[in-house]
């Protein structure tokens, strides 16, 4: 086992670690939580009950959680990598065999007070792997294949195991996650820039292939592609949540229709209007105005975080903030992008705005190994 | 272990510059998104606005209330009834099979119209109501009511439905109202909405089609709100419409229905009109149906037998029947050649039981002739060849244009359906419909009111009128629209020589009530309410009617035209009974008892007849199935 370059003198110990706590993060999660609770609020219909309160409870509990791990020296963290993500691996295998399935094919194991969906848990454990991953392998090393090829097994696992159950969002986030951590490792540019072109090629092909006599897929299989890529084409199925999204989210405005008068939400026009589609509700009760605030808030902590993996000289430390937060990145910018209509819908929750108990307390444990970075960051010259 | 140098200064500004370059996309693509939102938001608002509006607004309309029509006592003939029905609401129903089984206990409800049930609910929003029976008796829906703690989901309604008191005796003046098919639909340019509502019914016929418009009233508004699913959330406003107009028709119900039951089971019609304003008292044509079942969806078989009918009860005689009108034509042919100048009232024409025209005989009904005859006698004789004469000085265009003047051949304006036009035949028609010159025969034909001549009832009503008035009056079904009284036409006078009517009044007179008239057996012998009249037997050409071989078809129609008093007419009556047999023998009669029943508002008393036709007048009155509701009304009115 390696150790860090940890120098007790200068990091903070015992409970004076509360103050170098990153508090404006803080603040701003809590801020984008309480969103969440006002639209969940507002989606009731101006109720607690059933959304609102039961989320509120969850942060509650995430936020505990975020402490805990923040006060955890980050070297621990570094060292339980790769057991969190073999942990990680094993759930998803169990709830593959055992798990209860619900809407969006997401698969999850009931707890009794939650209900825990694995693949939550993996993107992050494949974030700390993957830095933990880079962290211990020589620099030099990075860009040579086979210190590539390991990574992307890493990464392809936990993704294939998703992909059966079947979520599509989430194995994009993990594909890309995942990616991200090594662009930011350094891995040479090159290898990116394969894998996208030969992944643009390879559709490009297929799609070229219709019509002609050696097509590539069924027709029905094209037909079900078309409807993804472009929903619109199927008005009364698959398009119809879309249209009514965008519908609601355009129809907000400046300023938006009043807190509990968007009519699209309210009157059950969207679909999902708690989970997937909560951003259309802000959207169109309060317009334009609200859904920069959200986006700026968003992209704040994104800054705060990017901000504290720069000038944190650990390596570990770095790739871990900055995987955690283009994970983050991912998660709003993928569900932003399916209900405005620039992206097929694939279940992505809004990051801690949307009712679901996993990915609050998953992100906000995240957001606590994010803080454990930022409190036990080397200082001085070491 | 020794490791190599980790951060090394290259890898740090390696991983800076690459954080920063991801950091850099994704505030790219944030911006991207808020861009995005903008364009939505902002730029396309106000579409978007509109697109909400239309997923949650709906308008739902309220049908209005049909005008009522009463009849010129203030008696309605067509109302608007309160019917019972039972609705589910399924959502409420739970159980809906067990729900259903316990509410068949209470009213009767089919295999047929369960399974129905069943399907139509099944495929519809829980939310929706469905109508499981329509039309219970108040003792049923009471009972429904009483029980409704039992039946979750069912709930008793009150609905509106038209229904006609009158039955059979009005089905063919006011018609009957029913579902719009999409035969109505296609009718109709740009269709009211209300059209498209399932349970909303329209006048078929009658005067509930001609003035449907009116009748059916402005439709209200309600916004509604709905959601995703369609559930009505909350009405939003609500846009008060407007009922139908009622009508008065000049009908008078007890008169009517006096009429329907005197012309009985013959194939016959029968009027009466009020010569001083045109009021159409009665429109009598038999045999009738009940219109009621219209309104509720006839059923096949009930339709079969209306239709198969040869006494063609769904016709309405009075207006679309056309006849030869035979003898009664006489007056016309008179007042031609009377105005035309060729004939005077006293000069005289020898019958000897024909006329040779051109090479072809035409006979006088009496075949050993009636001598020589003027104007007086050849109407109460009714001579034919006195108008053979008459015709051949006269011409076919004078006869024409005379039928024209006093109502024949004219298309009159009464709102019923299928007003025939009828025909009043001269040169050009003959050219045009047969492309055939007119021949002199015709002209003999027509001058007793045969050959090409065809009249309705409603035309030889008016025709009496106007000789009895000596006015153009017009045949009036509307009396008055929303209490307002409708225009009486046509009081000006005629443009005939006073002295030609009275020539012509006198020779009807004499019909009836000289000794040798041909109605002689029909005279009124009341002071004061003499009757004038004219006879008419016509013989059934194949122009008219449908060609079956039985006996009954072949008969000839009897015809009867009146008006009485004879000093101060009040009213005109015409009677035609198909295949009825002769003239004064069957349509007289009728003609009298009719004529007695408007100018006594009731029945007369036994004094009023000659001595002599009593008894069968009493025995008539012994098989006459008059509705005592009306009787007793008109009696309480006297």
């Amino acid at each position: 086992m390696s150790y860090l370059e940890y120098n007790r003198e200068t990091v903070p110990t015992g409970f004076s670690k509360v103050l170098y706590v990153n508090w404006a993060l803080v603040v701003l999660l809590v801020a984008v939580c309480a969103v969440g609770f006002l639209m969940l609020f507002s989606v009731a219909g101006g109720s607690l009950s059933p959304w609102a309160e039961p989320q509120m409870k969850r942060f509650a509990l995430g936020l505990v959680m975020m402490f805990i791990v923040a006060m955890v020296p980050i070297y621990f963290w570094r060292n339980m990598a790769l057991l969190a993500y073999l942990g990680s691996l094993l759930l998803l295998v169990f709830v593959e065999l055992f798990g209860d399935v619900g809407m969006g094919a997401q698969r999850w194991i009931d707890l009794g007070f939650m209900r825990l969906q694995p693949s939550e848990v993996a993107k992050i454990t494949l974030v700390m792997l993957l830095a933990a991953y880079y962290d211990w392998l020589d620099v030099g090393k990075t860009s040579r294949p086979l210190w590539v090829i390991l990574p992307v097994l890493i990464i392809l696992v936990p993704t294939a195991l998703v992909l059966k159950q079947p979520d599509l969002g989430t194995a994009l986030l993990l594909i890309v996650g995942g990616a991200m951590v090594m662009f930011c490792a350094g891995v040479h540019w090159l290898y990116f820039a394969v894998v996208i072109a030969s992944g643009v090629g390879l559709v490009t092909t297929v799609l070229a292939s219709r019509g002609t006599p050696w097509q590539l897929l069924k027709d029905y299989q094209f037909r079900r592609i078309d409807t993804f890529l472009d929903p619109e084409s199927d008005p009364l199925g698959a398009g119809y949540h879309i249209t009514q999204s965008k519908i609601a989210l355009g129809s907000g405005g400046w300023t938006g229709r009043g807190l509990m008068e968007g009519t699209q939400s309210r009157l059950n026009f969207l679909p999902e209007k708690h989970t997937d589609f909560i951003f259309t509700t802000l959207a169109e009760e309060f317009g334009f105005v609200g859904g920069v605030s959200l986006l700026v808030l968003y992209v704040l902590i994104l800054a705060f975080c990017i901000v504290s993996a720069l000038k944190n000289r650990d390596r570990f430390s770095s790739l871990l903030i900055l995987g955690i937060a283009g994970t983050f990145f991912l998660f709003f910018a993928v569900n932003m992008s399916m209900v405005m209509g620039l992206a097929p819908v694939v279940g992505v929750p809004l990051p801690l705005v949307s009712y679901g108990g996993s990915a609050m307390i998953v992100l906000l444990g995240a957001f606590g190994l994010v803080q454990s970075a930022h409190i036990h960051r080397p200082r001085g010259r070491g | 272990m020794r490791r190599a140098p980790k951060d090394t200064e290259e890898s740090v500004r390696r991983i800076t510059r690459r954080g920063l370059l991801m950091g850099g996309a994704m505030g790219g693509f944030a911006t991207l998104l808020a861009a995005r939102m903008r364009y939505m938001q902002v730029e396309q608002a106000d579409a978007f606005r509109l697109l909400a509006e239309e997923n949650r607004i709906k308008f739902s309309l309220i049908p209005p209330e049909r005008g009522l029509i009463f009849d010129r006592n203030g008696k309605p003939v067509a109302e608007n009834e309160q019917i019972y029905r039972v609705v589910i609401v399924p959502e409420d129903a739970g159980d809906i099979e067990n729900t259903l089984a316990r509410l068949r206990k209470i009213i009767p409800i089919t295999d047929e119209e369960m399974e129905k049930a069943l399907e139509e609910i099944r495929k519809s929003s829980p939310f929706l109501e469905y109508t499981i029976a329509d039309r219970l008796s108040w003792e049923q829906l009471s009972e429904v009511a009483v029980n409704t703690p039992a039946l979750p989901g069912i709930s008793p309604e009150v609905g509106l439905s038209r229904h006609y008191p009158m039955m059979g005796d009005l089905a063919h003046v006011i018609g009957y109202v029913g579902r719009v098919s999409d035969y109505d639909l296609s009718k109709i340019e740009d269709p009211d909405p209300l059209l498209k509502l399932p349970q909303f019914q329209i006048g078929k016929t009658g005067v509930e089609s001609k003035w449907e418009e009116p009748l059916r009233g402005k439709a209200g508004n309600r916004r509604i709100e709905v959601n995703a699913s369609g559930r009505v959330m909350r009405e939003l406003d609500r846009q008060q419409g407007q009922s139908g107009v009622d009508l008065q028709v000049t009908i008078d119900s007890q008169l009517q229905n006096f009429v329907q039951a005197r012309l009985g089971d013959e194939s016959a019609a029968a009027m009466v009109m009020d010569v001083t304003n045109g009021d159409l008292l009665a429109i009598g044509s038999t045999p009738s149906f009940d219109p009621n079942l219209f309104v509720r969806g006839i059923s096949v078989a009930d339709y079969r037998t209306l239709t198969e009918d040869d006494h063609r009860p769904l016709a309405n005689k009075a207006a679309q029947g056309l006849y030869p009108p035979g003898s009664t034509f006489k007056m016309v042919t008179a007042l031609a050649a009377v105005e035309a100048g060729v004939v005077t009232a006293g000069e005289t024409f020898y019958c000897p039981g024909h006329k040779e025209v051109s090479g072809r005989r035409f006979h006088c009904w009496k075949r050993s002739g009636h001598g020589w005859v003027d104007l007086d006698t050849s109407l109460q004789q009714s001579c034919d060849v006195y108008y053979y004469e008459l015709a051949l000085k006269a011409g076919i265009e004078n006869i024409s244009a005379m039928a024209k003047k006093l109502g024949i051949g004219v298309r009159h304006d009464v709102p019923m359906s299928a007003v025939a036009e009828g025909i009043a035949p001269n040169m050009a028609w003959k050219q045009e419909r047969y492309d055939q010159s007119w021949v002199v025969g015709d002209s003999l034909n027509a001058s007793i009111g045969q050959g090409y001549v065809l009249a309705s009832p409603l035309q030889l009503v008016v025709m009496a009128s106007r000789l009895a008035s000596g006015t153009r009056i017009e045949p009036r079904l509307v009396k008055s629209v929303d209490g307002r009284e409708a225009e009486v036409k046509g009081l000006e006078p005629l443009d005939i020589s006073p002295t030609a009517l009275q020539q012509v009044r006198k020779g009807m007179y004499n019909v009836v009530n000289s000794s040798r008239g041909t109605a002689r057996g029909s005279r009124i012998v009341a002071e004061g309410m003499t009757m004038a009249g004219k006879t008419g037997t016509s013989q059934v050409r194949s122009v008219v009617v449908r060609n079956q071989d039985v006996p009954w078809e072949q008969r000839d129609h009897a015809l009867f035209v009146a008006f009485a008093p004879y000093d101060n007419p009040k009213y005109a009556v015409s009677v035609v009974v198909e295949h009825g047999g002769g003239g004064s023998a069957v349509a007289a009669p009728i003609a009298r008892d009719v004529m007695l029943q408007a100018l006594y508002g009731g029945l007369p008393p036994m004094e009023a007849y000659p001595k002599a036709s009593r008894w069968q007048v009493e025995q008539m009155r012994k098989d006459l199935k008059l509705r005592e509701d009306l009787q007793k009304q008109a009696s309480d009115r006297a």
